[in-house]
């Protein structure tokens, strides 16, 4: 049953673990050596909590099967309870009656802490922006999100993609403030 | 039974029934204080024998409030739809089925979270898909919410 | 007189009360289990809902028949072909408009396609939640060699959205019936190992033999349809009792059972997964030429009337109905979803075992909550 996958060329793809790039990108910032060393331990394992409402839950949980591995990335197990994890992955919609758990959810959770709005739900209200008395429109009205990943549902790729650009803005935080949020 | 028989049958137990015109299936419209009685008759005669209730559901006319049931039997293999329908906005109410199908108690909860209906009798009538404090019936024709609702 | 069921729940304001939350790994989707416990022992169970309800119905006063496909595929998206079928039919049938006989075989293949991997994803989260995490990757291995099928032909993986009133969207890739026929060939070896792995283990048997009992006039009187009320001896399969599309041109057997406990419930799903591909082997080799779709209006406008229309989802009975009066917005649109009424049923049938039964009864009910919701 082989595909064959067309890949991009070494060339045109931005290399996502060089901080040279994110400075080219746009970033201003000055690393110490602790604070490589920390930030290297800190994106290689980022541990999600189980958290999906909807549909895009059945494309989190096959990107997390034997076809496109989610461990390889450091994401090795889902933990079932928010004071041990890392990164809330909001998968689905949330509705006015939900957010007062989501919020509880994200408090309990010990910093670092990250957040990815998977999903065209999460990110705007999706689908149901029009006409709709119950959606919230876009999880960054609760919480702060730090990557947007769009598609409906999208592929479990676009999905590893996202965790990858995560990887690499924890990698340009420094070890005194690690949850600063940058204003331009 | 075919359609005329189940039609004379239900003529004999209630009076003052409609049957409107429906392209499917044999539709009967009831007056809501004898929809009990046609409830437990249907269920507890052998020959008609509707068992099994397939939905509940509420409908907004914009001139009267209505609810629709749909019924079948496992043994006869016929299909009927009951109305009961109420022109009173403010404090509408029909007679509860869920002694009879038990499935009636969450349909009944829905309708009442929706349009606004209560049932008489209910053992358990409250919000099922809500807020407990929302403020409105949602499927109603005339709800206006400005600020939650963007429209097209 | 026929004698009426009970189940009454006494709440006294001493009750030792539980939450299985709205966020936990084993309920499937947002559902909250209000638990009363003496011990370990469950004395009753209250779910509550309501988590993920969208407004899809009022959404749907406001659209046309086209638009409204697109949304009913996020109800029960493990079988989102079925959902769309049913709006479809329910037009098709009001306007009595003919489909070509092509588009009623390919929309049969792929209802049992949907099916067979709707009960792939059953099978490995049923595992999963029992302990079992083998399941897990394999059962979702083979899912996605279905999911590659359908990505070559409609684009997208999940939720596809390929039926419209009238006909399909478009014409199925020249390489589908080849694709497909690899596919059955290659899952019938890989069932029976599926099988072995985890009906004849011992801990897998004492979890779920005899816990969960539900009888015929139970499943009947709370409207259990599906896997889940065939367990019990509920006849309700509705594509050999009212059959659409090519469904009264194949010859399968509706799988009843009498012993109405979970494994049963798990033992007739297999046994269901069998009949889908006898099913698709019949018909994949005999898809007749011709158009994919018949001619209609791009504005589809209902006469003035109330219809209603029934189809056969992974997971139970699922019903439309639409009322209309005659412009291109429906008056009301209300959708009769099976998990509604499966849910309903779990106090009656867990009460009295132990926590940990209740997750295998509501994992062998197999329960998605959007779909309650809607």
């Amino acid at each position: 049953m082989g595909i064959k996958i067309k890949s991009m060329k070494n060339e045109d793809f931005l290399d996502n673990s060089t901080l040279e790039t994110l400075k080219e990108t746009g970033d201003n910032f000055f690393l110490t050596t602790i604070d490589d060393i920390v930030n290297w331990g800190r994106s290689n394992s980022v541990w999600p909590l189980t958290f999906a409402t909807s549909c895009c839950g059945i494309e989190m949980m096959a990107a997390g099967a034997s076809r496109h591995d989610f461990a390889r990335f450091g994401i090795e197990v889902y933990r079932a309870s928010p004071r041990q994890a890392d990164v809330l992955v909001v998968a689905g919609t949330i509705v006015h009656k939900m957010v007062p758990i989501l919020l509880r959810l994200y408090d309990q959770m010990a910093d670092p802490k990250y957040v990815i709005a998977m999903g065209a739900c999460a990110v705007s209200g999706g689908p149901f922006f029009y006409n709709s008395y119950s959606v919230l429109r876009g999880v960054d009205q609760v919480i702060p999100v730090d990557v947007y990943i769009p598609g409906c549902p999208p592929r479990p790729e676009a999905l590893l993609y996202g965790v990858m650009q995560l990887q690499r803005k924890i990698k340009s935080k420094s070890i005194t403030n690690p949850n600063e949020v940058e204003e331009k | 039974m075919t359609n005329d028989q189940l039609k004379e049958k239900i003529s004999e137990w209630v009076s003052g029934i409609e049957f409107p015109e429906n392209k499917q299936y044999l539709e009967v419209l009831v007056p809501a204080n004898s929809l009990k009685k046609l409830a437990e008759l249907l269920h507890n005669t052998p020959e008609t024998d509707f068992d099994y209730l397939i939905s509940l559901s509420g409908v907004d006319y914009v001139s009267h409030l209505a609810v629709v049931y749909h019924l079948e039997s496992t043994s006869h293999k016929h299909f009927l739809v009951m109305k009961v329908k109420t022109e009173d906005r403010e404090n509408p109410n029909f007679d509860t089925v869920n002694e009879i199908w038990r499935t009636a108690e969450w349909y009944e909860r829905e309708v009442f979270d929706m349009f606004g209906i209560k049932f008489n009798n209910h053992p358990d009538l409250r919000r099922l898909l809500m807020d407990d404090d929302w403020v409105g019936f949602p499927l109603r024709k005339d709800y206006k919410d400005e600020i939650k609702m963007i429209e097209r | 007189m026929k004698e009426v069921i009970q189940d009454i729940i006494i709440r006294n304001s001493d009750d030792y009360i539980i939450n299985m939350g709205p966020q936990h790994p084993s309920t499937h989707g947002v559902l909250r289990l209000e638990l009363s416990l003496q011990g370990e022992k469950v004395k009753y169970v209250v779910p509550h809902i309501g988590y993920i309800h969208r407004g899809i119905e009022k959404m749907c006063e406001r659209d046309t028949y086209q638009q409204i496909i697109h949304l009913t595929d996020r109800f029960d998206y493990l079988s989102a072909h079925m959902n769309n079928e049913a709006v479809c039919l329910n037009v098709e049938n009001a306007l009595e408009v003919e489909v070509p006989e092509r588009v009623k075989y390919i929309r049969t293949i792929l209802d049992e396609l949907n099916r067979l991997a709707s009960h792939q994803l059953w099978w490995c989260a049923f595992g999963m939640d029992l302990g079992a995490l083998t399941t897990f990757f394999y059962g979702l291995r083979d899912r996605e060699v279905i999911l590659d099928i359908f990505e070559e032909s409609f684009g997208s993986r999940l939720l596809h959205s390929f039926n419209t009133p009238g006909g399909l969207m478009h014409d199925i890739h020249p390489n589908f019936q080849k694709r497909t026929k690899e596919f059955i060939k290659y899952f019938r070896k890989k069932l029976p190992e599926y099988d072995q792995l985890l009906s004849n283990n011992v801990i897998f048997q004492m979890r779920t033999k005899g816990i969960g009992y539900m009888s015929k006039e139970v499943a009947i009187s709370y409207g259990v349809t599906g896997p889940s009320g065939r367990a019990s001896g509920f006849s309700c399969d509705v594509r050999k009792n009212h059959p659409y599309s090519a469904y009264d041109k194949v010859d399968f057997k509706e799988i009843l059972d009498t012993t109405g406990d979970t494994f049963t419930r798990y033992k007739l799903r297999i046994a269901e997964m069998w009949e889908s591909m006898n099913i698709i082997e019949q018909l994949i080799d005999n898809i007749p030429e011709g158009d994919y779709t018949a001619k209609m209006k791009p504005i589809i406008k209902l006469p003035v009337g109330e219809y209603y229309q029934r189809v056969e989802t992974s997971r139970g009975e699922m019903g439309v109905f639409i009322i209309s009066d005659g412009n291109k917005f429906p008056v009301r649109v209300k959708f009769r979803t099976p998990n509604f009424a499966n849910l309903f049923v779990l106090n009656k049938i867990g009460s009295g075992n132990k926590i940990a039964d209740i997750v295998a009864i509501s994992g062998s009910l197999d329960l998605v909550i959007p779909d309650i919701d809607r």
